[in-house]
């Protein structure tokens, strides 16, 4: 068997998962900045990494908006990092219509704090080489997002 | 031109990063409320001007790469994230000048539109 294929479904090289709290927006950001970090200190190129930060970023700001509490986890393989997110909370009932750009179900409160364009998944797959997301309404969504190294 | 004569141009005052102004030079700059927009259509590297003080505004300019804040028409971020802006060595100002004067005020001394043009439709 590989170590790894072109999807990042192989054992990573390293893993490291991170607790994000919904509705707390004042932290909102703080994992995906300490990602960033660590993507800098294994040296990724600064374009790969704000590829992946904003892919983070706009996933983490969902759980803080939408969500209970979620979990991001990034994994690097040899040849592709991996985003993953996954939260409890009330998912998505129509995904295509989610991916759409503008659609957004975001609260004033939400835009005040300066998200809820429609924009963020939009975001994802425009950073991401691959995007797959799942939700079941009422128990909450997973997000994986595949960025090419090589 | 220097983010010291950004400070002077825009009657703005430093809030974190007092340290950089003179070796942070401003080329582009972008100007949006929405962050997300910022994340969709900036280009790293750049100056952010918005009146949104909020934590989110920090962290999406540390997110995309962007050299330094002005928060325009008064707004002041708060403690929180100014220590934050401190420690992570990304520049804050304030003025009490509106959005389209600064806009104005940096177009007019060469600064340029941070957009990649590419992205939007
Ligand atoms: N983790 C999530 N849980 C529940 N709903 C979500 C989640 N992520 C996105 N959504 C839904 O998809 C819509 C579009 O998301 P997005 O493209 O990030 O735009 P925005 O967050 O600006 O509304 C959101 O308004 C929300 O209805
Ligand atoms: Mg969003």
């Amino acid at each position: 068997m590989p170590a790894c294929d072109a999807e990042g479904t192989g054992k990573p090289l390293l893993r490291q998962g991170y607790a994000v709290q919904g509705g707390d927006f004042l932290a909102g950001g703080t994992v995906s900045t300490r990602i960033k970090d660590l993507l800098k200190e294994i040296g990724l190129s600064p374009a790969l990494i704000r590829r992946a930060a904003i892919c983070c970023y706009e996933a983490e700001m969902n759980v803080v908006m939408y969500a209970r509490q979620g979990t991001m986890t990034v994994e690097i393989h040899p040849r592709e990092l991996v985003i993953r997110v996954e939260d409890e909370g009330p998912g998505i009932p129509d995904v295509e219509l989610a991916m759409q750009e503008g659609y957004s179900t975001a609260t004033d409160f939400m835009r005040s704090r300066g998200f809820g364009a429609g924009m963020g998944l939009p975001n994802i797959r425009r950073n991401a080489d691959l995007l797959e997301i799942e939700s079941v309404v009422g128990r909450g969504t997973s997000l994986r997002a595949v960025i090419r190294l090589v | 031109m220097t983010l010291r004569a950004v400070q002077a141009l825009l009657e703005a005052r430093t809030v974190a990063g007092q340290r950089f102004l003179d070796e942070v030079t401003i080329e582009t700059a972008g100007a949006a409320d929405l962050m997300s927009d910022v994340l969709a259509y900036s280009r790293s590297g750049t100056l952010l001007l918005t009146g949104l003080a909020s934590a989110q505004s920090l962290s999406t300019a540390d997110i995309a790469d962007m050299k330094a804040i002005i928060y325009v028409r008064g707004k002041q971020p708060p403690a929180e994230v100014v220590a934050q802006a401190e420690a992570r060595g990304i520049p804050l100002l304030c003025t009490t000048l509106g959005m389209f004067e600064c806009c104005g005020r940096l177009y007019q001394a060469g600064v340029k539109d941070d957009g990649d043009a590419s992205l939007r439709r």
